[in-house]
């Protein structure tokens, strides 16, 4: 593991903890949102620029100040009340560390994983875009309707009853 | 332990920071974010594995994490409208209060 | 190496004089050093000799703009200006070009103020972290021909994701200030940025889809060769630019959608509890981001640094004519911000959803039938209409939605 990788991983690693242990939401927003952008920079180092750049544009750019705006709205922009756990909580950590547990002896171990050679490899945006049109056409075409359905059926899901005139 | 190695094990830290999180925190926006963050973990394998696939041309790794970030951008708009109608009718944002299917 | 032999290369060609100046320059310094440390010197200095005269340049043109935009918003409302404050240690006032000097060494000195109840980490970070956008995004603009910091594949694409990431930061300032005009006024900013940059991106689909590319350098090139080349004198790129233009002034937070701001009605907005350099750098942020996008403009539709006839091209250098399109926007931003009043927050979301996002989406239209009919005046005739009429239902529209009402007063409980 080189330095920059290892810088990368603790600011990604260390947002997500902040984001799930802090205990004002605000907080934890702002810290999802540095995890995201280390995310989008572990993709940078990668060679994959547009997923990159487009991890910044969605993540931070809207899905983080949607996640603001849902806090505000929902009043719980102060610190949380003291349990900030659920009363199952022992379980949920169990589970985790059993998976990460499982995940990494597999990756450490894995015989393949280490034979693995580096290439140099890009993707330019000319054939990301070639690629959308010809062979996943279909999949965009769905991910539109998907979009659309997602959109009006949030705005409706949040219309207020009172505003139906 | 090699460079692929390094990233998968980054997002499998980044996988069961989000599961922990969603499992154990009250407050439902941040079981929300707890998912965003297993999604990212995901694409993160996606990237790392297409970027060490020794077929050049293939970029199936890129296109499947594009259409992810978009459906986890559809995800989010959805689960956050539920929550605020649900904040709404309960007057709370807590998973152990809402424990009702009757309204 | 002697200065002669330095001046040499710079003199043979004189467009590329910058370029050739930062070789020479790279080259002379790296003479003096031991040769092992050579190469990873050079790499060095080339990255800091991009960087800092970008930084200091647009630093520069932000302490100049402030004061052309005192003397122009004086002229326009029939006053003088600043015209006290001159050169230091100099007996000439030179119409008040020391003005941003003065200003600066003021908010240096001021009391920086950190209300009790604030959260004084955030508050903090908020104006700082807010540079590093501003700055970034003059990473991917052509100044010249060769002279890009980063030519990026997906350069357009790195713009609007710096763009964007600035609105979280917002945020932070109006919320950790713990006053509840500075959390309207960020909510406020916060709803104008993403209504807004949908018509900014989409506006900008035409560009790429008749370039072909996401890069700004292969944007820029393929509107070589004068005027009639500039992707602004086609039926899309004129609609486009408009639309981008107004777009831009809402992502810049300047009048007339400066309401994120509106000193009469919300005392400032997310600015109100920041004092001192602090106020300093948001304002600097501010003008760093409308530098940005008369940039960005300036490279997707009139030409980048190109000349605007074929014979200027060569001997005068890039990046004369992108400082000098630049400040022809810089000037449009201070007319406007002079002319037109401010917008009520319904009319802006009106404006946004209703008008901008349709228009520019028929931009985009227009766009691909002006490729598919080839251009020429069936292309005018056809892309115009496309363009025309909608918009003139569409205004009717607005217009139409207007309700002339007697103000109702409502007093609070």
């Amino acid at each position: 593991m080189s330095f920059p990788l290892f810088i990368l991983g603790v600011l990604t690693v260390a947002g997500a903890v902040a984001a799930m242990t802090l205990r004002n939401l605000i907080h934890c927003v702002l810290s999802l949102a540095v995890s995201f952008v280390g995310v989008a920079m572990l993709f940078l180092r990668l060679g994959a620029e547009f997923v990159g750049f487009a991890q910044i544009l969605v993540y931070v750019g809207a899905v983080a100040i949607l996640i603001v705006f849902a806090i505000l709205l929902t009043r719980s922009g102060g610190v949380e009340p003291k349990p900030f756990l659920n009363s199952q909580w022992w379980i949920g950590l169990a589970i985790a560390i059993a998976v990460f547990g499982s995940l990494a002896v597999a990756i450490v171990g894995s015989k393949d994983l280490t034979s693995v050679a580096l290439a140099e490899k890009t993707a330019p945006v000319k054939q990301i875009g070639i690629e959308l049109m010809t062979r996943y056409v279909l999949p965009l075409e769905v991910i539109g309707l998907l979009l659309t359905a997602a959109m009006l059926g949030a705005v409706i899901i949040a219309w207020q009853e009172g505003d139906r005139k | 332990m090699t460079e692929l190695q390094a990233y998968l094990l980054i997002a499998a830290l980044l996988f069961c920071v989000g599961l922990a999180g969603a499992l154990t925190r009250r407050n439902a926006i941040l079981v929300l974010v707890g998912i965003e963050l297993m999604l990212n973990a995901a694409n993160l394998n996606f990237i790392a594995f297409w970027r060490f696939n020794p077929n050049a041309a293939a970029i199936d790794g890129v296109m499947f994490v594009i259409f992810s970030i978009a459906i986890a951008a559809a995800e989010a708009a959805v689960g956050l409208a539920l929550i605020i109608a649900i904040y709404r009718h309960y007057k709370t944002s807590n998973v152990d209060e809402v424990k009702e299917l009757k309204g | 190496m002697s200065l002669t032999s330095l001046a040499a290369p710079i003199l043979a060609n004189a467009d590329q004089f910058l370029v050739d100046g930062k070789h020479a320059v790279i080259a002379w310094l790296v003479h003096f050093l031991p040769v092992a440390w050579q190469d990873v010197i050079t790499g060095g200095l080339s990255i800091l000799l991009t960087i800092a005269p970008i930084t200091i340049g647009f630093a520069t043109l932000f302490a100049l703009s402030t004061w052309l935009e005192r003397k122009g918003l004086g002229r326009i409302q029939n006053r003088m200006g600043p015209n006290r404050v001159g050169l230091p240690f100099l007996p000439w006032k030179l119409y008040g070009l020391g003005q941003p000097m003065a200003d600066g060494i003021k908010m240096l000195i001021k009391e920086d103020i950190v209300p009790r109840n604030a959260d004084k980490v955030l508050h903090f970070i908020a104006p700082v972290a807010l540079l590093v956008p501003a700055f970034l995004a003059f990473s991917v603009i052509p100044y010249g021909d060769g002279m890009v910091p980063i030519n990026l594949d997906a350069g357009l694409l790195f713009f609007f994701a710096i763009g964007a990431s600035t609105e979280l930061l917002v945020f932070c300032a109006g919320w950790a200030s713990r006053n509840k005009y500075a959390l309207l006024g960020s909510m406020r900013a916060i709803a104008q940025m993403i209504s807004y940059e949908l018509p900014l991106i989409i506006s900008t689909f035409s560009v790429i889809m008749a370039v072909g590319s996401l890069s700004l350098v292969a944007i820029v090139d393929a509107q070589a060769g004068g005027l009639a080349h500039w992707h602004v004198f086609t039926p899309w790129g004129i609609a486009g630019f408009i639309l981008f233009f107004i777009a831009s002034l809402a992502e810049a937070n300047r009048s007339p959608f400066d309401i994120p701001e509106g000193e009469s009605e919300i005392i400032a907005g997310h600015l109100i509890e920041y004092s001192g350099f602090k106020y300093a750098l948001f304002f600097m942020a501010e003008y760093l981001g409308m530098f940005a996008m008369g940039g960005l403009a300036i490279s997707l539709f009139l030409g980048g640094y190109h000349a605007p006839f074929a014979f200027l091209e060569g001997w005068v250098p890039g990046l004369v004519w992108f400082v000098g399109k630049l400040l022809v926007m810089i000037a449009m931003f201070i007319w406007v911000r002079g002319t037109m009043p401010r917008l009520r927050m319904d009319q802006l979301m009106n404006f946004a959803w209703k008008f901008m996002l349709p228009m520019s989406l028929l931009v985009v239209v227009a766009a691909g039938l002006w490729r598919f009919v080839g251009g020429g005046w069936v292309g005018w005739l056809i892309c115009g209409g496309l363009i025309v009429a909608p918009y003139l239902a569409l205004s009717r529209g607005l217009f139409k939605a207007r309700h002339w009402a007697k103000r109702e007063y409502r007093y609070a409980d």
